[in-house]
């Protein structure tokens, strides 16, 4: 069954989305009429510049208002989610305890040079995020938070003398590209180690999805707003389904 | 609007603090770092790269035998300008070059050395101070727009498009301009060299880039009729050669914390005590404001939480800052604005913090730091969880503001992002400019009760440390709760013992030796007041 959407401004397609960006330019009527052409060239109709005005010498600052001619079938998007199996810190440790009979060794850091250890805090430390518990506090897990800047190799040799089941590898620096070369660096470098089949490997990040995750070759990847018991939740199943034969 | 507050607890906690830090500076005055002696070197104007990129000034100081580097690198060197008659620039160059090594010129007596040093010295410290004349001179004939000074960074990574970005923001109204360095900078154990365009969420810090910089936010300075300000870091493992050079190119401000870089970089403690005290030496006497690192307290663990230890870090950096000769006026304690914006009140808790460090560092240009913990994709929430921060900042009399992106966890800022900031900073505070004027906190109220309950933890908590000591404090992780061994993290091994005889001629006369610039211009030497009250 298709189900084919466009954007929602107050009516049911009307296509209408909302931009702001800057151009290079000196602003002047002719610039609003430059930002005007621009949006019509991406393909939205009715186009209304609402705001135009110079925020620098030589830039000059619009929002624009147009209708969007495109649309989308919903019910031909595939992006899996790895936070399908909804348990609680309790259930989890309770789950870990019956199925693996042993406490979980999971490892994070923010690798490479990323300094930003927000993400990786939010989901190991005991206090947790959004109420939610981190893997700290978990009887079934034991944790290790390598903190920022580590090295990927390090991070790998880490896992390898401590025998670790899951790797959590934080990126919030984005820019260039270095979060994908960082991830990328780290799941090679585990195939070569021959450790990649050995853990659960997981990325996690504000830019991250599940999506990217697994075109990187990871088993999973959690973008914001993620909470540490799906982190949690997504681990422990899969470490108890690699168990059962033909699982993975 | 002024807060309740019981000022013999804020002396004991003073006092706490001067009890805490005493006996790290006596660890200090007993031993030198790698980065010391290399400011030292660039000090007396050694610079440029030998082969494989290594700075001259790493490569000078990691080729003296261990007993030449604990009596400081100034007497090998001195030892050398004396024989060969070079200029220190010259002198770098030649060793670079293969042509002498310091080891040949051991037999040259050292008074020689010292005879041949003292001019280049001399030369160096009048060059700082005609660097701060000319900042004062700037200052008065084009005077900055009142407080809360608004603070933008740049970070593109290539200082030729970060100038471009900085000239755009100074446009809109920024008063200050940080260039961030390129993540990862604060770990490397030397100071890259010349311009540079490539750098991961921010660009390195060379003593070109901040010429470059320097030049471009004087010549729109001059075009405003205001004086623009320049930020960098004085953090990580090279935190004294980064205050040198940002004393040679005028900087104004130098992000530098007593504890940050133990705690949040895993950088070894002895050696980041020592390397922030020569720092802020430098920094006294270049004129250059501090900015501590509190903020990463509240961002790393729970801002409702982690207020007393916010408040007994500025206590221990105001301490080591003074101690260091450093007055109030240049003392940037930090705080942030990173309270959770689901919970209740959380507004107020913000203004009791904001107000109770206003009060208690009344002289102190307070940096404030915006939202950025919870700032999400949502750029419509973020820009009003902003417009909260701005407001707070204005009431409270916040000095050096730094303003808050809606774009916060998104990328580093666009140049139209930093716009919008800037025009929410300047409505907030241009409609709420003296709300804090006309208001009183209700006595025993919410507000008042907190700012309360904060200054004695903070009180409970030096007392604690104060108990430990700092270094066994830090490592039971009453900071932060992170754990760092004494011995441990990165950096460690280039901290060493002062031989007897060590000499280190900026020292020296930064402290008001013999040889002292300062011992004419003041009363007393060293202490809270050194050389600042002339001004």
């Amino acid at each position: 069954m298709s189900n084919v959407i466009k954007p929602y401004g107050d009516a049911t397609n009307d296509g209408k989305v909302q931009l702001s960006f800057t151009l290079p330019i000196e602003w002047s009527e002719a610039a609003d009429e430059a930002a005007r052409q621009l949006v019509a060239k991406m393909g939205f109709t009715d186009v209304q510049v609402v705001e135009g005005r110079k925020i620098a010498t030589g830039f000059s600052f619009f929002v624009v208002y147009g209708s969007t001619s495109q649309s989308i079938d919903f019910a031909t998007i595939k992006a899996p989610s790895a936070k399908t199996h909804a348990m609680s810190m309790e259930e989890i440790d309770a789950f870990v305890q019956e199925k693996l009979g042993r406490k979980i060794r999971i490892a994070g850091a923010c690798i490479g040079t990323d300094a930003h250890t927000v993400g990786i805090d939010a989901i190991l430390n005991m206090k947790g995020y959004k109420g939610d518990y981190g893997l700290e506090r978990y009887h079934s897990f034991e944790t290790f938070n390598l903190g920022s800047q580590i090295a990927v190799d390090d991070f790998v040799k880490f896992a390898k003398d401590h025998a670790i089941d899951a790797l959590l590898a934080s990126q919030v620096v984005t820019q260039k590209g270095s979060d994908i070369k960082n991830f990328t660096a780290l799941a090679e470098l585990l195939e070569a180690e021959r450790l990649r089949d050995r853990v659960v490997l997981i990325c996690g990040g504000p830019r991250v999805t599940n999506l990217m995750a697994s075109e990187l070759g990871y088993d999973a990847g959690f973008g914001r707003g993620t909470v540490p018991s799906e982190v949690a939740a997504f681990v422990a199943t899969t470490l108890a389904g690699r168990l059962t034969p033909g699982g993975k | 609007m002024e807060l309740q507050i019981d000022p013999g607890i804020v002396e004991r906690c003073r006092e706490l603090a001067a009890s805490i830090v005493e006996p790290v500076g006596a660890f200090i005055a007993g031993h030198s770092t790698v980065a010391v002696e290399r400011s030292v070197l660039r000090l007396l104007g050694v610079d440029g790269v030998a082969a494989d990129e290594v700075p001259i000034p790493n490569l000078i100081v990691d080729a003296l035998s261990a007993d030449d580097r604990a009596r400081g690198v100034a007497i090998a060197f001195g030892k050398g300008l004396a024989e060969t008659g070079l200029e220190p620039r010259a002198l770098g160059e030649a060793i670079a070059a293969g042509t002498c090594r310091l080891a040949d010129f051991a037999d040259v007596p050292e008074a020689a050395a010292r005879g041949a040093l003292q001019p280049f010295v001399k030369a160096s410290l009048e060059k700082i101070r005609g660097r701060r004349a000319e900042r004062e001179e700037k200052m008065s004939r084009l005077p900055q727009l009142p407080p809360p000074l608004l603070y933008v960074i740049v970070a593109s990574g290539n200082i030729y498009e970060d100038r471009t970005a900085a000239v755009a923001a100074v446009e809109a109204g920024a008063q200050i301009i940080a260039v961030i360095r390129s993540t990862g900078q604060s770990l490397l154990d030397f100071v890259p060299f010349g311009p540079t365009t490539e750098g991961f969420g921010g660009t390195y810090a060379t003593q070109e880039n901040f010429r470059i910089m320097r030049e471009a936010l004087d010549e729109i300075s001059e075009r405003e009729g205001r004086y623009v300000m320049l930020t960098n870091y004085a953090s990580g493992l090279c935190m004294p050669e980064i205050a040198s050079m940002a004393a040679l190119e005028r900087l104004d401000m130098l992000l530098n914390d007593s504890m940050y870089g133990i705690l949040f970089r895993d950088i070894n403690m002895k050696r980041t005590f020592i390397d922030q005290h020569f720092s802020r030496m430098l920094n006294a006497y270049s004129g250059i404001i501090i900015n501590t690192g509190e903020d990463n307290y509240l961002t790393t663990a729970d801002a409702v939480e982690q207020a007393p230890a916010v408040l007994a870090s500025q206590f221990i950096n105001e301490e080591f800052a003074h101690r260091a000769g450093m007055p109030d006026r240049q003392i940037g304690l930090g705080d942030a604005y990173e309270i959770s914006p689901d919970l209740q009140d959380g507004f107020l808790y913000q203004v009791a913090q904001a107000q109770l460090t206003r009060q208690i560092f009344p002289e102190a240009p307070l940096k404030y730091m915006p939202p950025t913990k919870h700032m999400t994709g949502d750029i419509f929430k973020g820009h009003l969880i902003d417009a909260m921060f701005n407001l707070t900042s204005v009431m409270t009399r916040q000095t050096i503001h730094l303003c808050g992106m809606l774009t916060e966890a998104i990328h580093t800022p666009f140049l139209g992002d930093r716009a919008l900031s800037i025009e929410n900073a300047q409505y907030i505070m241009n409609t709420a400019r003296h709300f804090g004027d006309e208001i009183t906190f209700k006595p025993g109220g919410t507000i008042e009760r907190r700012a309360q309950a904060v200054l004695s933890d903070a009180e409970a908590l030096l007392r604690k440390v104060a108990d430990m000591g700092l270094m066994n404090a830090i490592e039971a992780a009453v900071f932060a709760d992170v754990s760092r061994a004494p011995d441990g993290g990165r950096g460690f091994d280039g901290v060493f013992e002062r031989a007897e005889g060590y000499w280190n001629p900026f020292e020296e006369a930064l402290r008001g030796g013999p040889s002292s610039p300062l011992r004419s211009a003041q009363d007393d030497t060293g202490g809270r007041s050194a050389q600042n009250d002339k001004k």
